[in-house]
């Protein structure tokens, strides 16, 4: 059984938040100056452009790319033949979170469902983290982390639709969730689209699927030529950057499929701003 | 499309200036204040109380920033989410508010009260803390400091860049600009 210390995981994964919160990776980036190069209205050319000097100079002085850090989300793998020593994984997320979150200056934004008090004090600074466990074969541990920010979950959706409804009844909800968000999400957006499983599979798949390098081709090429067909629905919105107006919307359509019930066709639309902070490692 | 320099506080005729789409760069004095200090700003104003700060020709800032780093003024603090504001901001209006800078869409109260008493709406750009942090020279919290990035502050900005959303003519920027730009 591989063993990793407790304090390595704190470490490792305390550095890739706090990096993270700065420098937008350079999937983003590619995509944002792709769009930036092809978007059609003056308008939403001068948001791009701010867009992409926002990134430089969040780099350059490491300051918070937005205001918004983010609730951190994270997707781990866990590998049968490692074992952590010293405290659980669990908890080094945790710290690791919190360290990163204060020492940052990042803020603190979990709070109280009802009453909305900030939580930085009684459960922890900017926790709990949102972490999704798996188990694999092996003895790495893989960690999938984001800086989600609220804007864009506000938008997000999930249905069941009837089986006949079918692809075609993916694409109008899609539709229908992106050209109801409008300005609201932080356009270009990336859609993370969860298809099948079960009503809450569908959901994390969606999320799950933001994590992909933004444009890489989806394995899958009946996959990957429907997100090529949303995408350029999605782009006749007409939204554009900041909702200003423009021909360049969403930046890539990510879907995850998963095998559903024979009575239902989950689908969730989760969508990601323009600032996709990201990051993967693993140890 | 024009482009503005303007100085809080702001009037009236500053105000008719302004259409859907043109770019100001606004100086002087600002607050913030998100969805829990505006409703703490509405509760003073039905019990009749004085309210921290001038409502009159004041312009407010939808941001809940980052906290500063040693020796700067503030952190990242770009605009959030503006519809929260929206059951608040048009009775600050009727009390004499002439800005809201934020993102997103208004209800049609919201646009209603900048016909009715002539105030604006501007877009700043989402997602663009660092940069426009660098607009704001000075940031002092003066009211709710237990609400932590939600407390009320007074920003001193100097050509701090916003666009015209909501004009005081009903003119809405994100619906002109998507219809500009859809296909069908």
């Amino acid at each position: 059984m591989r063993e990793i210390k407790y304090e390595d995981l704190v470490k490792s994964v305390k550095a890739m938040v706090m990096h993270t919160a700065t420098h937008l990776p350079q999937d983003a980036l590619n995509a944002l100056k792709k769009a930036y190069e092809e978007e059609e209205s003056e308008v939403a050319k001068s948001v791009l452009k701010q867009i992409l000097e926002n990134a430089e100079l969040a780099a350059k002085e490491e300051r918070p790319l937005c205001q918004d850090t983010g609730l951190a989300v994270y997707f781990v793998k866990v590998g049968e033949d490692v074992k952590v020593v010293g405290g659980s994984i669990k908890d080094a997320i945790n710290e690791a979170t919190e360290h990163a979150y204060k020492e940052g200056y990042l803020r603190a934004s979990t709070c109280d469902c009802f009453d909305r008090h900030n939580l930085k004090d009684e459960v922890g600074y900017n926790l709990p983290a949102v972490i999704h466990f798996d188990i694999v074969k092996g003895d790495k541990i893989d960690i999938e982390y984001a800086a989600k920010g609220g804007g864009s979950e506000n938008v997000s959706r999930a249905t069941v639709l009837a089986p006949a409804q079918g692809k075609e009844g993916v694409k109008n909800f899609v539709k229908e969730v992106i050209s109801n968000a409008g300005p609201n999400p932080c356009p270009p957006i990336i859609v993370g689209v969860g298809i099948g499983g079960t009503f809450e599979v569908a959901a994390k798949s969606s999320k799950h699927a933001l994590f992909r390098e933004a444009g890489s081709p989806n394995p899958d090429p009946e996959l990957d030529a429907f997100e090529k067909e949303i995408l350029e629905e999605l782009n006749k919105l007409g939204i554009g950057a900041m909702g200003m107006g423009g021909t360049k919307t969403v930046l890539a359509v990510h879907i995850e499929k998963n095998p559903c019930h024979i009575a239902s066709l989950p689908v969730s639309v989760n969508v990601q701003c323009h600032s996709s902070r990201h990051a993967h490692i693993t140890l | 499309m024009a482009e503005y320099k303007m100085t809080t506080p702001l009037t009236d005729e500053d105000v008719e200036k302004l259409k859907i789409g043109d770019i100001v760069y606004l100086s002087g004095t600002i607050y913030t204040a998100r969805d829990a200090a505006h409703k703490r700003l509405v509760d003073l104003i039905n019990e009749g109380k004085e309210l921290p700060f001038d409502l009159k020709g004041s312009v407010i800032y939808f941001v809940g920033p980052t906290p500063p780093k040693p020796g700067e003024p503030i952190g990242s603090a770009g605009p959030t989410t503006s519809y929260r504001m929206d059951s608040y901001s048009p009775i600050l209006i009727k009390h004499g508010q002439k800005g809201m800078i934020g993102k997103g869409k208004r209800s049609e109260e919201v646009k209603e009260a900048c016909k009715k008493y002539k105030a604006v709406y501007f877009g700043a750009t989402g997602g663009a803390g660092a940069l426009i942090a660098k607009r704001i020279k000075k940031a002092e919290v003066i009211a709710y400091p237990e609400l932590g990035p939600e407390a009320i502050r007074k920003l001193e900005v100097e050509d701090f860049p916003v666009t015209v959303v909501n004009d005081c003519y009903g003119g809405d920027l994100y619906e002109e600009g998507r219809k500009k730009w859809a296909k069908a």
